[in-house]
């Protein structure tokens, strides 16, 4: 126990002492969560709309006190038809919505600026939206769970998934790697010390370090970001401590099948961050891929975590919901751990 | 009295090269044991298998008439081993590397200051320094006092005076001796073929072979008598007229002279007149002392 705790201690002392590494696991973090939370947002407010009508009636008046008050909508004024195309290419608007009534039917039209594609299809939803209500082919529609569709909520789970895989995965294969350079690992295993001693002094360090990045990540999420709080913050802790687990012993295998620091550091970065952003569903809607990255999504253990994290988060649900989850990383983990424990044992 | 080291017909092969290739050596307790030989000769090999890290291939390692495979954990309290270039938390102090390093064999700094208090006395002086901050011949006393604290009765030092100065060396030397006389076995490895004097008894490594074994003087007493200085103004004239001489097995450059291995009828009057027919005026030729390097040559000559 005490040789443990001496080889803690001076874990702690080779990351307390790497002032510049540990200020950046502390602050990436909060900064990722304040700029997906907050600067980065894929929702579209404020598009600013102009309208043409030909023929004022009752609908148009009503579509258009619609766009007035409707937040998403700024309403720049009724215009001429002629001066529709000036608008649009200034910039002055960004959508422009034609009302024509003939023989008592409104019809709309809608023209939007579309350089940007994702706010042009998010205004021209829209528009639909607000004109379609008119032509009698009523569709409410309800968004469960996110009614304001805020992306932040979207993104939290991803960050945190990325997170983990980043701090866990390359900072435990680079301090390890880095005994292996210049020969204290040797030193160490020399030792009458046992090998699963040596990593257990290895990955509590981090695990504790990840548990501080967790605990500043919830609180954000439940603070400054505005998730709801409900009961289920229990089990999206236990679910990241499972996943911080996971996340550490890749880290471990990394270790053990490269020899420096660099590889270290780009098989970290390569094999694990990458698929991570892309593949994970964190940015990109798993549902859009195609078939084969579809399954190689499902090797990818922040596919699980961000998906059992939603359904935590932002639907509130019950753990029965994330039994499934909870399982994948669960064999994921053994698989990992068991695979790195072997390979560290054999290699010297 | 079972030999402290014993290998034999030790073999390790790293793909296609052999680090090792059937290495048998007998090394008695309380010896200071020198690995004399190049980069690469396979030095740190056969370190890293006496310190029980690597496995051999094929062949047998006892230290302490204990197998190294089989035995290794009974080993490791056994024995200190310190790897090339100093390996020591360089973001941690001088005292707090060596807590580290006492706490990991359960031992007491106290307990076993008497043994490395020779080494560690200069670097008492400041405690609390980086250990990367040390030079490299404070480095090479904190890594020494790191392998001691244990108290081992073996020592295996691989290249433990390389990247150090001078003065440095040969107070590292001094201290091994002093070790040696407390009764700790050690095994030293170099590639300054010049530090083989300080040892009790040497092997001569190339290229995973041992090609000599034995104290230095009795590698080096068939070669005395039989080995010349030889210098002139026309050092490439010098070496290819001597070169052809039949008294002369061997001429090579060594220094600033040339080193002359030659057959018992060697004359070096009559060399010299030879020389001077053949239009070298100003060559001299004299006895040399022959060195471990001289030995190292001739061994690897006759590959």
């Amino acid at each position: 126990m005490t040789i443990l705790r001496s080889l803690i201690r001076k874990e702690a002392l080779h990351i307390v002492r790497d002032r510049r590494t540990m200020v950046i696991t502390l602050v990436m973090p909060v900064v990722l969560l304040l700029l997906f939370g907050f600067a980065i947002s894929t929702e579209v407010n404020n598009v600013r709309t102009v309208v043409v009508v030909d023929r004022h009636n009752d609908q148009t008046r009503d579509i258009i006190e619609c766009l007035q008050v409707n937040e998403y909508f700024s309403f720049v004024g009724l215009v001429a038809d002629s001066d529709v195309e000036r608008l649009l290419r200034d910039g002055d608007a960004e959508a422009a919505l034609y009302l024509r009534t003939d023989v008592g039917l409104t019809s709309a039209h809608i023209v939007v600026d579309a350089s940007n594609p994702t706010s042009a299809q998010a205004a021209a939803a829209y528009l639909q939206g607000l004109t379609e209500g008119d032509a009698k082919k009523i569709a409410v529609t309800y968004t469960l769970y996110n009614p304001q569709m805020k992306s932040a909520y979207n993104f939290v789970p991803g960050i945190m998934g990325m997170i983990f895989i980043l701090i866990c995965a390359i900072m435990t294969s680079v301090s390890i790697v880095s005994e292996k350079e210049n020969g204290t690992m040797d030193l160490l295993l020399v030792s009458p010390v046992k090998p699963t001693t040596i990593i257990i002094g290895k990955l509590v360090p981090y695990f504790l370090l990840s548990c501080i990045i967790l605990a500043i990540m919830l609180l954000m999420a439940y603070t400054v970001l505005g998730l709801p709080v409900s009961y289920t913050v229990m089990t999206v802790a236990a679910l990241s401590l499972l996943y911080i687990i996971l996340s550490l012993s890749i880290g471990l295998l990394v270790s053990a099948l490269v020899s420096d620091q660099v590889s270290a550091l780009i098989v970290s970065a390569v094999l694990f961050m990458l698929p991570v952003i892309m593949l994970s569903g964190m940015i990109f809607p798993i549902d859009n891929m195609p078939a084969a990255l579809q399954w190689i999504s499902c090797a990818i253990p922040a596919r699980w975590y961000i998906s059992a994290m939603r359904k935590l988060m932002i639907q509130r649900l019950e753990f029965s919901h994330v039994i499934r989850e909870f399982a994948i990383l669960g064999a994921m983990t053994a698989a990992l751990l068991a695979l790195a424990l072997g390979k560290f044992r054999s290699n010297p | 009295m079972t030999a402290a080291i014993a290998t034999e017909g030790l073999t390790k092969s790293y793909g296609s090269v052999k680090a090792l290739d059937n290495v048998s050596l007998n090394i008695e307790p309380g010896e200071l044991f020198g690995l004399i030989g190049p980069d690469g000769a396979g030095k740190s090999t056969l370190h890293r298998i006496l310190a029980t890290l690597l496995k051999p291939d094929a062949g047998k390692a006892a230290v302490l008439g204990l197998d190294v495979v089989r035995y290794y954990s009974q080993l490791r309290d056994r024995i200190g081993y310190m790897p090339e270039r100093f390996s020591l938390y360089h973001d941690m102090t001088v005292m707090e590397n060596l807590r580290f390093f006492a706490s990991l064999f359960g031992v007491n700094i106290a307990d076993s200051y008497p043994l490395i208090a020779p080494v560690f006395r200069q670097l008492s002086k400041f405690p609390d320094r980086m250990a990367g901050k040390l030079s490299g011949g404070m480095k090479q006393k904190l890594a020494l006092s790191c392998a001691l604290i244990h108290r081992p009765e073996i020592l295996l030092l691989d290249e433990p005076t390389t990247g150090v100065d001078a003065v440095s060396r040969s107070e590292f030397w001094d201290m091994l001796g002093s070790l040696r006389e407390k009764g700790i076995t050690i095994v030293v490895s170099t590639s300054y073929m010049d530090e083989a004097t300080r040892c009790g008894r040497i092997a001569v490594i190339d290229k995973g072979r041992v090609l000599a074994a034995g104290t230095p003087d009795a590698l080096t007493r068939h070669m005395s008598g039989k080995l010349y200085n030889a210098v002139a103004s026309d050092m490439f004239g010098l070496l290819t007229r001597l070169r052809k001489m039949p008294e002369i097995t061997d001429c090579y450059t060594f220094g600033s002279t040339l080193h002359l291995i030659t057959t018992g009828r060697f004359d070096p009057a009559g060399a010299i007149g030879y020389l001077k027919a053949e239009g070298i005026a100003d060559a001299r030729i004299y006895p040399a002392t022959p060195g471990i390097e001289d030995i190292f040559i001739q061994l690897t000559r006759d590959d």
